[in-house]
């Protein structure tokens, strides 16, 4: 029998932390905040068909970051679970809470017992009655799960993304305020203040609409999705009212109606 | 991926690539679930469960209008008054059921989690002949207590969004109890009024109607139902309870309003008081 080397747990689980760390901080990042319409989900995404940002169930969404083929897993046994659990209960009794659990174990299962941890982030987000009541779930790749009420950030540049929704978060804005906040913290990634312009063909937008009766979920793409592209003008007229650094960054972008 | 330690983590099955559908997925964890599924000692047991009636679908010149009357019976007695027996089973089609009402309804539920689960995995939803394909294989599964008397069968119709141009997109399909699948040209009926119905639109019925007329013809269906079958519910004015009536057109499925149905049955009351033969 061949003799093993001895590793010590510390490093193994070190190992498989960095691994997975590396390749996730290499992905595009996707910001989740609630605003007074409901919960919008926007991720940066080059792909129309291979998307990042999805529906769970009647009040619930899911996002993710890393490599698609292990989060698309998730994401259909989440659907799977939500519409056993709905089936055999009601559909008042899936909840947000339920799947982000069994999303940690899942997660946390894999990072321990499988030699590759799967090299995902994942957020699983619930509409409420009020923006105060919605839930935000954050899931590493280790199974931890974090409650983030408010927004949430994932992907390479998470942190500075989340200073970004930090300063502007607001739980009673409408939704083009909230859209107008995640642009700015998806293209503020750059690192050291610079801004890259984003276009509608590579941003995944959609929304859990509080105010939807059943399923919440609706993708705003095409026309919509134009329409809520901050214009030249507004974009000034928002950015300059609550926060004077981000407008003098402002003339840094190149003109807006190019998208 | 053994699992062992951790206990609340999603089961295998569930993180196995493959089908997009729900009864499918059932049938892996959970086959008691399914109608159809569960073993019924030999005999027959069509007097075990409540019975539900006629059903009327019409293709008009903006997509479809279903109406089903309000009555289940078991042998001569009227278990239910107002039972609802057509259904929306997605954004652009509905479904209505005659026969076993338990099975039926459970049947319905299922199918419309069918659609979404399909909807949600692959991101689109089928074509509508894919989603009468799919109700025919879901029938297939009941077929062995369907011979033991708790048949089960649908009438389903909606609004195709691939079909060339508007006149054309509303479709029909009929179904027995093994399964088949007929797709019908202008109208159907399904249940023991159904003979009486489907002679009642064939006077009344043309093609390209629309759709204020179809349903008016539709409940005036279910009144001739209800007129000569002991089992289909008339309008019930003294209840304040009629027909269900549902389309499916280019803005999707919908019911109609119950104000507007109670309208337009009270008008064939009123018309029938005036000449009973119509």
């Amino acid at each position: 029998m061949a003799m093993q080397f001895y590793t010590s747990p510390e490093q193994i689980m070190r190992d498989r932390a960095e691994f997975a760390r590396k390749n996730i901080s290499r992905g595009r990042n996707v910001v989740v905040l609630s605003c007074a319409d409901g919960v919008l989900l926007v991720a940066e995404n080059v792909s129309s068909a291979l998307h990042k940002v999805y529906e769970l169930y009647d009040r619930i969404g899911f996002a993710a970051v890393g490599k698609y083929n292990e989060f698309e897993n998730l994401r259909t046994a989440g659907v799977r679970m939500a519409d056993l659990r709905g089936y055999s209960y009601d559909r008042r009794d899936v909840n947000a809470a339920t799947l982000a659990k069994a999303y940690a174990q899942t997660l946390g299962g894999i990072f321990s017992e499988q030699t590759k941890p799967f090299e995902v982030e994942i957020c699983v987000a619930g509409v409420g009655t009020s923006p105060e009541a919605d839930e935000l779930y954050r899931l590493t790749f280790d199974g931890s799960i974090n409650d983030e009420p408010g927004y949430l950030a994932m992907g390479g540049a998470a942190d500075s993304l989340k200073e970004v929704l930090a300063e502007g978060h607001d739980f009673e804005a409408p939704l083009a305020d909230a859209f107008a906040l995640a642009l700015q913290a998806l293209s503020s990634d750059g690192g050291n203040g610079t801004r890259r312009e984003l276009t509608t063909d590579v941003l995944e937008v959609a929304v859990l609409e509080r105010a939807r009766p059943g399923r919440a979920f609706r993708r705003i793409e095409g026309l919509a999705l134009e329409a809520l592209m901050p214009s030249a003008e507004t974009e000034t007229e928002s950015e300059a009212e609550p926060d004077p650094e981000a407008a003098s960054s402002d003339g840094e972008a190149p003109d807006p109606q190019e998208s | 991926m053994t699992g062992q330690g951790f206990p609340g983590k999603l089961p295998n099955a569930y993180m196995t690539a493959g089908t997009s559908s729900f009864s499918e997925f059932l049938m892996q964890v959970a086959p008691e679930m399914l109608p159809g599924r569960r073993p019924l000692p030999p005999g027959d047991f069509a007097s075990v469960s409540a019975h539900a009636t006629t059903i009327v679908a019409l293709r008009t010149a903006e997509g479809v209008v279903m109406a089903g009357d309000r009555r289940a019976t078991m042998g001569n007695y009227i278990s239910s008054r107002d039972i609802e027996k057509v259904f929306p089973a997605d954004g652009y089609s509905l479904v209505g059921i005659a026969g076993t009402a338990g099975l039926g309804i459970e049947l319905v539920k299922l199918y419309q989690l069918e659609l979404e689960h399909y909807e949600k995995i692959e991101g689109a939803p089928l074509t509508l002949n894919g989603k009468a394909n799919r109700l025919a294989t879901m029938l297939r599964g009941n077929l062995g207590i369907a011979l033991q008397g708790l048949a089960v069968v649908p009438l389903f119709a909606g609004f195709d969004v691939d079909a060339p141009s508007i006149p054309e997109a509303g479709k029909i399909y009929s179904f027995d109890v093994v399964g088949g699948i007929y797709a019908e040209r202008d109208y159907d009926s399904i249940g023991s009024g159904s003979i009486f119905a489907k002679s009642s639109l064939k006077k009344r019925y043309h093609r390209d109607i629309s759709t204020d007329d179809a349903v008016k013809i539709a409940v005036e269906s279910l009144y001739d139902a209800a007129d000569d079958d002991s089992a289909t519910g008339g309008p019930d004015p003294t209840r304040d309870l009629y027909p269900v009536v549902m389309t499916a057109t280019a803005e999707g499925s919908k019911r109609i309003d119950e104000a507007v149905v109670a309208d337009v049955a009270r008008a064939v009351i009123a018309a029938r008081t005036e000449n009973p033969y119509g």
